[in-house]
C-alpha cells in the first residue's frame, strides 16, 4: 500500500458531477482510488453513491467532472470499452442463458478460443465455489448462488476494478455475513481493486481498506475503519459509523490535557484537552463502549446533585438506568442523566450488572470524548472532500 | 354454496360461449354433409376437403393468400418490434401518451375508413390499383399495432440492469440487443408474428379495397363464390381457415409472449 501512494491511482474523480433534472445526485466529488485496495462508498440511500459507482462503470454520463483509469481518461469511454466490470445489485444475470453462457458472456464478446472460454469459465466458477452448477438456469439458483454467478461473470473478464453495487443487499443476515469473508477471500485472491457500495456500515468497516462516507451527493469524510470509528469529522459520520453519544454543550475550561463542558442541560462533563476556546459552543461524541458505568453509594436514593465530581476520575454525569437490554456480548444500557440526558452505554464486563433504576455515575477518559466539527453545510463539505483527496 | 362455483354465473358463462360459437360449430358440421346444397344434414362425408384441394381457383387464392401473409409478418414484425422496444423506454410524459394513442389508432379505426385511407393513399401518390405487394403493405399497417403491443408489454417488464451488464461485459449497443434484449423479447416477438399471420390470413374488408386482378386472396374468394351460394366446399375452406387461426393464437398465447414477461427477482 506505501508503494501504491506515490503511484497513479487506480481511480480518480475530479470534481464529478451528475445532475438529474433537479437533484443533484453527484456534487463535485473527488476521490482517488488506490491500485489493490477495497474501497467502499457508504452512505445513506439518495446519497449518490450507486450514481458515482455507475460513472466510473460508464453506465451514467457525468454532467460534469472527470473519470480516470490509471492515469487515461475514460469520461467518454462507453462501458464496454472501459476496464472494470459491475456486479449489479439485483445480479441482472440473463434469464435466457444458463450459469455456464452467463458467465462466458464477456469472453464470447472478446472472440475467445472455445478451450480458452471453457478453462477461464472453469476457474472463475471454482472461485466462486459454484463448480457444477453449469448447466443451471439463474432462476433456479438461490440468492447466494446467483449472487456468486454475478461476481463470476464480472470476474472472468479480469477487469483492472471490479464496481460492486450493494452486492448483497438483497440477502438474508446469515448469508450475507458468509459472502462477506467469501468477498474478502476472492480480493485477495484475485487481487484486483474492488470499489464496492452498500449503505451497511458495519460491512463496510469488516470489509473495507478504506471508506468514503457520502451524503448528499459528497464525501463527508475519506479514511481507514478505524479513522472513521474513532475520529469521525462531524455529527453525520459519528451517527452513521456504530452507535454513539453526541453531546451538545459549551466549554467551560480547557486544560493541558482535559477541558470541562457544560451541557445544554446544565451538567458537567469532561472534554478532551483539545476543544475549543472556553465560551465557544461544541459537540462532543462518546462511543457507548468508552463510557464505564459506576454504582453510587448510597444507590437508592436518586441522583440529585448537578455537576461532577473534580476528582481523580473523569466522571461528570450522574444519572438513573432507565433501560437494558442484553447482547450477548455485553449489556447495552440507557442512562437518563440527572439534567435529563439520554446516554447510551455498552458494557462488556459481566460484573457490572445494574436493574432500572439503579443510580449511576458515568466516567470516560478525557480523550475520549471526541470533539466534532460544527455539522457542515454540503458546500463545506465539498471543500474538506477536496483536501481529502490531495492528502490521499 | 360450494367454493369456486357459481352457478348463475356459470350458465351465464356457458351462454356467451354458446352464443360465439354456434355458427362456427354449423359451419364446421355442415362442412361434412353429405349434401350439395347447405340446409339439410343429409349424412357424413369427407368428400368436400379432397374436392378443395383440386380447385386450381382455391389453391392460386391460397397462395396468394400466403404471399401476402409472409410479406406482411416479416415488415410487421420488425417494425412492430422495434416501435414496441421504443415505446417502452418512452414510459409517461406527453410524448408517450400521444405515442401510446397512436399505436391504438389502427386497431379502434373502421376497417371500411382504413381500406379507404389506404386504397386513396396507394392510388393518388403511386398511381397503384391493386397488387399483392399493395395488399401486404395494407396488413402491414393495421398489423403493427397488435405486435407493438405485445412486445411492449413485455419489454416493459424487462429489467433494463440486463442490458447494462452486457454493456459492462464488453457488448456494443447492437451486440447488447442482438445477445440479449432480442432472445428476451423473443416469446413476444414470436406471438406477435403469429398474431399478425392470423389478421393477414383472415382480413376481408381492407384486402377488398387493395385487391386487383391476379390479387384475389383466399377471404376474398370466398366472398366471390358466396354470392352464388353457399356450398359444403365453402364451409371445408372456411373450417381450415378456422382451425389454422385458432391453432395459431392459440400458440401464440401458449408461449406466453401476450402475457407480460416474467418480472425480474428484485431484492
Amino acid at each position: 500500500m506505501e508503494a501504491a501512494t506515490n503511484a497513479v491511482p487506480e481511480i480518480r474523480l475530479r470534481d464529478l458531477t451528475k445532475q438529474f433534472r433537479e437533484v443533484l445526485a453527484v456534487d463535485h466529488v473527488n476521490l482517488e482510488i488506490r491500485t489493490g485496495e477495497f474501497f467502499s462508498l457508504l452512505g445513506p440511500s439518495g446519497c449518490g453513491k450507486t450514481t458515482t459507482l455507475r460513472m466510473m462503470g460508464g453506465l451514467e454520463a457525468p454532467t460534469s467532472g472527470t473519470v480516470e483509469i490509471r492515469g487515461n481518461d475514460v469520461t467518454r469511454q462507453p462501458p464496454e470499452r472501459r476496464p472494470v466490470n459491475t456486479v449489479f445489485q439485483n445480479y441482472a444475470l440473463f434469464p435466457h442463458l444458463n450459469v455456464f453462457e452467463n458467465v462466458a458472456f464477456g469472453l464470447r464478446r472478446r472472440h475467445e478460443t472455445k478451450d480458452e472460454i471453457r478453462r477461464r469459465v472453469g476457474d472463475a466458477l471454482a472461485l466462486v465455489r459454484l463448480t457444477g452448477l453449469d448447466t443451471r438456469s439463474p432462476d433456479r439458483l438461490s440468492g447466494g448462488q446467483q449472487q456468486r454467478v454475478a461476481l463470476a461473470r464480472a470476474l472472468v473478464c479480469q477487469p483492472m476494478v471490479l464496481l460492486l453495487d450493494e452486492p448483497l443487499g438483497a440477502l438474508d443476515l446469515k448469508l450475507r455475513k458468509q459472502l462477506q469473508v467469501e468477498l474478502k477471500r476472492i480480493q485477495r485472491e484475485v487481487g484486483i481493486t474492488f470499489v464496492y457500495v452498500t449503505h451497511d456500515q458495519e460491512e463496510a468497516l469488516t470489509l473495507s481498506d478504506r471508506i468514503a462516507v457520502m451524503r448528499a451527493g459528497q464525501v463527508e469524510q475519506l479514511g481507514s475503519p478505524e479513522e472513521l470509528y474513532d475520529r469521525p469529522r462531524n455529527r453525520f459520520v459519528a451517527g452513521f459509523i456504530g452507535t454513539t453519544n453526541i453531546l451538545d454543550g459549551e466549554v467551560v475550561s480547557v486544560s493541558q490535557d482535559r477541558s470541562v463542558v457544560r451541557l445544554g442541560t446544565g451538567e458537567l462533563c469532561p472534554g478532551p484537552g483539545r476543544a475549543p476556546a472556553a465560551g465557544q459552543p461544541v459537540e462532543l461524541a462518546i462511543r457507548p463502549e468508552a463510557i464505564e458505568l459506576r454504582a453510587m453509594p448510597g444507590g437508592a436514593e436518586r441522583a440529585s446533585s448537578l455537576g461532577g465530581s473534580p476528582d481523580g476520575g473523569a466522571s461528570a454525569l450522574r444519572g438513573n438506568i432507565e433501560q437494558s437490554a442484553y447482547l450477548g456480548t455485553g449489556i447495552s444500557y440507557i442512562v437518563r442523566t440527572v439534567g435529563g440526558q439520554l446516554v447510551t452505554v455498552l458494557c462488556t464486563r459481566p460484573a457490572d450488572r445494574f436493574d432500572t433504576g439503579d443510580l449511576v455515575e458515568l466516567a470516560w477518559e478525557p480523550a475520549s470524548a471526541l470533539v466534532l466539527a460544527p455539522t457542515d453545510e454540503p458546500g463545506q463539505a465539498a471543500a474538506q472532500s477536496k483536501t481529502d483527496a490531495q492528502e490521499a | 354454496m360450494r367454493k369456486g362455483r357459481n352457478i348463475p354465473l356459470t350458465v351465464y358463462a356457458l351462454g356467451v360461449y354458446l352464443f360465439l360459437f354456434t355458427p362456427i360449430v354449423v359451419l364446421v358440421l355442415f362442412s361434412f354433409n353429405d349434401s350439395p346444397r347447405n340446409f339439410m344434414w343429409r349424412g357424413f362425408t369427407l368428400e368436400w376437403y379432397p374436392v378443395l384441394f383440386k380447385d386450381a381457383r382455391v389453391l392460386g387464392a391460397l397462395w396468394i393468400s400466403i404471399q401476402v401473409a409472409a410479406i406482411a409478418v416479416a415488415g410487421s414484425t420488425v417494425l412492430g418490434t422495434l416501435l414496441g422496444l421504443g415505446l417502452a423506454r418512452l414510459r409517461g410524459g406527453f410524448g408517450g401518451g400521444i405515442a401510446d394513442t397512436l399505436i391504438l389508432l389502427p386497431m379502434v379505426t373502421p376497417e371500411v375508413v382504413m381500406g379507404i385511407s389506404l386504397l386513396l393513399f396507394f392510388a393518388l401518390l403511386f398511381d397503384a390499383h391493386g397488387s399483392i405487394l399493395q395488399i401486404a403493405i395494407s396488413h402491414i399497417a393495421f398489423s403493427i399495432s397488435y405486435v407493438t403491443i405485445v412486445v411492449r408489454a413485455r419489454a416493459v417488464s424487462l429489467d433494463p440492469r440486463i442490458v447494462e451488464a452486457a454493456r459492462d461485459l464488453g457488448s456494443s449497443p447492437l451486440s447488447a440487443f442482438w445477445h440479449v434484449t432480442l432472445p428476451l423479447l423473443m416469446p413476444a416477438v414470436g406471438a406477435g408474428a403469429m398474431i399478425a399471420f392470423a389478421l393477414s390470413f383472415d382480413d376481408l374488408i381492407i384486402t377488398s379495397f387493395q385487391a386487383g386482378p391476379g390479387s384475389s386472396t383466399l377471404p376474398l374468394y370466398i366472398y366471390s363464390r358466396i354470392r352464388f351460394g353457399v356450398t359444403p366446399e365453402i364451409n371445408a375452406i372456411s373450417t381450415i381457415i378456422v382451425s389454422v387461426t385458432a391453432v395459431i393464437i392459440l400458440v401464440a398465447w401458449r408461449i406466453g409472449a401476450v402475457k407480460p414477461a416474467k418480472p425480474q427477482p428484485t431484492i
